[in-house]
């Protein structure tokens, strides 16, 4: 059988592709084959190469160009997860936040776990209680209001004002 | 950690030290690997500040050296008495130690964290070493605004530590369990059950002297008091497998027994040269003899401070200057003869 492609040479290389749901079978020989970039994986292949698409296919029927992701960096100091990968070692805290997704799976294969429960800093700590005793607080303003009791409430509400003013502090934790 | 000759020491016949470090990063800056030289110095200043703008207990009386200005024998001989890791003497860059007088504290700064607290306790004290790092930490933490997230803990430059960012490491004597070679189905145990093992100075090093540091690989997930706990029970089972199989080796053959007990000490006590390896191969066997009962006239907490002694830096500090390597062998073996002559 010859190429499909030139009709000169012997077609030696047999690849199924399927393009918009449908089967297409070609036969090439090598040149032709390796022209299209069907001839397998090159040696350098990088888990990049996978997710975005061989460079080999850009020319051959039914490859679609994907957008590449712009590099996502830390807004803080600058690292890329492209750096944590060759280091093994994050840049700043707020690496933490802008890698998570990619971080989660690593930290649980680390630890089997990716929530911390230990140890909290005293300023977060009392944090923590301001919105729990805040929440409780408004429940109680609510249950208040309902049953018409206003002096309770009006009390309830200037509690929960001071508690509020106090916990801006906290940024949110 | 100067040895404590007062109190006695927990489990002191197989355990030598225990020891509870925690990693710690400042909100405002990069890790230290990302950081300009200012911001290195500036992280000093600020830690330097709170350490010593506080009043408690525990802050009094603390040395601040900084690397740069020591000289390399002083960086091995901190290095040697484990306030520093090997790694921090190494490089350069802005990095101080805090040192207390007993030795029992110590903080680097800008090792790979901002801050890494450490306390260290002859014998078997994860605990107490645990409530003095902690309270030390909640000091500092008044004057110092640490990285924290809600899920991930206090964030670490690697995510090995991140969590709690505690190492609860316990460093064993375990010359029969290495003699009969039962330590090595032990270590297999160890390494499924997360748990790490090194040798006497941490990562990449040697198991020199039958010592090993046994420690926690979590840190996320588990509070600090439940990593501890583990590794309390780990070590409590194979310092129970050490013992069993001491006395069993002993009520075999006694005569064995002591005779290569005996056998270390004679060369110990007569050799004019001796490298460090082989003073402290020698030293574990003088150790085991000790806690036997079979030899009295020196402590074990002296028998300890000879094991670091014998070490290069440290053995140069108390000839009072650098000597080259043949001269230590020569001064080691004396000292060796000196220390030995009570027993």
């Amino acid at each position: 059988m010859l190429c499909q492609q030139c009709q000169k040479k012997v077609a030696n290389v047999h690849f199924t592709h399927i393009i918009n749901g449908k089967k297409v079978e070609m036969y090439l020989c090598e040149q032709c084959a390796h022209e299209k970039g069907q001839m397998g994986f090159s040696p350098q292949l990088k888990l990049g190469d996978f997710l975005w698409g061989f460079p080999g296919f850009v020319n051959s029927p039914g490859y679609t160009q994907e957008e590449r992701p712009e590099e996502v960096r830390c807004n803080c100091c600058g690292m890329s997860f492209e750096d944590f990968r060759k280091t093994g070692k994050l840049g700043c805290g707020n690496c933490y936040n802008v890698f998570r997704e990619n971080l989660n799976p690593i930290l649980r294969r680390l630890h089997s776990n990716i929530e911390h429960t230990g140890k909290v800093p005293a300023r977060l700590s009392e944090c923590i209680k301001t919105t729990n005793e805040l929440e409780k607080l408004k429940n109680e303003l609510t249950a208040a209001i309902s049953s018409e009791e206003y002096e309770k409430a009006a009390e309830l509400r200037d509690r929960i004002r001071s508690l509020e003013s106090a916990g801006n502090k906290c940024g949110g934790v | 950690m100067k040895q404590d000759r007062e109190n006695p020491v927990p489990e002191a016949d197989v355990a030598i030290s225990s020891r509870i470090r925690l990693a710690r990063n400042l909100d405002a800056y990069p890790f230290t690997p990302r950081l300009t030289s200012e911001q290195g110095i500036e992280i000093l200043g600020k830690v330097r500040d709170a350490i010593y703008s506080g009043s408690s207990e525990e802050l009094e009386g603390l040395s601040y050296l900084e690397i740069k200005t020591l000289n390399p024998m002083d960086k091995q001989l901190l290095v040697e008495k484990h306030l520093i890791s090997p790694d921090f003497a190494e490089g350069d860059g802005n990095r101080a130690v805090i040192v207390s007088k007993d030795e029992k504290i110590s903080i680097m700064v800008n090792e790979e964290d901002h801050l890494r607290l450490q306390c260290i306790f002859p014998g078997m004290q994860l605990e107490t070493a645990w409530q003095l790092c902690s309270k030390l930490d909640t000091q500092l933490e008044e004057k110092l605004d640490f990285a924290f997230d809600k899920s991930c803990g206090y964030l670490t430059c690697c995510p090995t530590n991140t969590g709690t960012g505690i190492r609860a490491s316990v460093m064993l004597h375990l010359p029969v369990l290495s003699m009969t070679g039962y330590l090595k189905g032990i270590l297999e145990t160890c390494s499924k059950l997360g748990v790490a093992v090194r040798g006497m100075y941490g990562e990449n090093s040697e198991a020199a002297g039958n010592m090993l540091q046994i420690s926690n690989q979590v840190t996320l997930g588990q509070t600090e008091e439940e990593i501890i706990a583990g590794i309390v029970h780990i070590t409590a089972q194979i310092s129970e497998q050490e013992r069993i199989l001491r006395a069993e080796l002993y009520k075999q053959s006694p005569v064995r027994f002591e005779d290569r007990i005996f056998r270390s000490l004679g060369i110990l006590k007569n050799a004019r040269i001796i490298s460090t390896e082989e003073s402290l191969k020698l030293l574990s066997d003088v150790r085991l003899g000790i806690i036997m009962g079979l030899m009295a006239g020196l402590e074990l907490a002296e028998l300890n401070e000879l094991m670091i002694a014998v070490q290069p830096a440290y053995l140069q500090k108390l000839s009072g200057g650098q000597l080259l390597p043949d001269e230590r062998d020569l001064r080691r073996a004396g000292l060796l003869r000196k220390k030995l002559a009570s027993i």
